[in-house]
């Protein structure tokens, strides 16, 4: 493998360039026809699954992820670590709402004191 | 990894002009490394910030997800699928025009901007025609959105104002990447762009691919939830 002088940065083959840009056209008619399967609650399952396979190869070949230094390396995973902070803690505080008794707010029509009163 | 990091006293130097080597760094690797890390900090806060909106895809869709399933007919897939892969296609030539600039390839270097650019403006134009598409089926969210199936009306233009805010910020990511990708193209043409000095081909090559990856993910979430429902 060749390097760019000044940098010593690998300089990457057209083939290894070529082989990703096929496996992610490959992967891109895959996730269509499959969403045409009913396949129930793992249609979203496989189609992220794809999602994040290409997302791998565009980050890992395509944006030289695998040439950086451990630092970058270390950012790059530190990033996807928030999003998936981000994704859960809304997440499961959606799910998790109804799953604990909140009384009503106050009104006329579910205040007993006014009822009896009304009588 | 360890040899990422040059010592400075092993290094032959190409003329100083052609290195643009700041004065605060010790080597031209030095400098690779920091705009590297420099880019990647920012890409991070744009993840975090597309972030926003898939969170908020994920909530809405686990209320409502038969009204969202039953948006998929009116999604263009084999327009979406294009798209998908013209933006594969303009990916693979920045990563050929990265490389042509990393072997001093000017002609090359040149060649592939252009040619990303065309694909990036066959995805807009792409996008434009789906767009109009939506707005001729009055499936544009506001006072004159209209949905055949009466009981999702409301649940489903919470999917359609996602589709519009999501796709919108990614295609305004595109147009910026416009931009960038003339700025080099200009640079290119006055000789700028060597083996000793590609940072910036490099830099906005990262940024096409990061808005490449959001649409990896933007092009199943909108247009393949509901295949066959």
């Amino acid at each position: 493998m060749t390097t760019a002088a000044a940098h010593h940065t690998p300089v990457p083959k057209v083939s290894t360039l070529v082989a990703v840009f096929l496996t992610l056209i490959v992967f891109t008619v895959i996730t269509t026809l499959i969403s045409y399967i009913d396949l129930g609650e793992w249609n979203i399952v496989v189609a992220l699954l794809i999602a994040v396979t290409k997302a791998c190869f565009v980050a890992w070949i395509f944006m030289g992820v695998r040439y950086t230094t451990s630092l970058t390396k270390l950012f790059v995973v530190a990033g996807l670590v928030w999003l998936s902070i981000l994704i859960t803690l809304t997440y499961s505080d959606y799910t998790s709402r109804n799953w604990i008794y909140q009384p009503k707010p106050w009104s006329h029509t579910n205040a007993p004191y006014f009822d009896n009163k009304a009588k | 990894m360890a040899d990422t990091i040059v010592n400075a006293t092993e290094d032959v130097y190409p003329p100083a002009e052609e290195v643009h080597l700041k004065h605060h760094f010790a080597t031209p690797a030095q400098q690779m490394d920091a705009d590297t890390l420099g880019m990647w900090t920012f890409l991070i806060t744009e993840v975090l910030f597309f972030g926003g909106m898939f969170a908020s895809y994920a909530v809405y869709r686990n209320l409502y997800f038969p009204a969202f399933a039953s948006t998929s007919k009116f999604m263009n897939v084999p327009l979406g699928a294009t798209n998908t892969a013209v933006l594969i296609c303009s990916s693979l030539t920045m990563a050929m025009a990265v490389r042509s600039a990393q072997l001093s390839q000017r002609k090359a270097l040149i060649r592939f901007l252009l040619l990303t650019m065309f694909f990036g403006a066959i995805f807009l134009g792409i996008k434009g025609y789906e767009y109009h598409e939506k707005w001729v089926e009055h499936l544009v969210p506001g006072f004159g959105f209209h949905y055949e199936e009466v009981q999702f009306e409301r649940n489903a233009q919470i999917l359609f104002f996602l589709y519009f805010a999501m796709t919108g910020m990614h295609a305004i990511h595109m147009i910026v990447g416009f931009g960038l990708l003339t700025y080099l193209v200009v640079k290119a043409r006055k000789n700028t762009f060597t083996e000793h000095y590609f940072a910036p081909v490099e830099m906005i090559g990262l940024y096409w691919h990061f808005v490449d990856i959001v649409w990896i993910f933007l092009f199943p979430m909108l247009y393949l939830i509901g295949g066959t429902r």
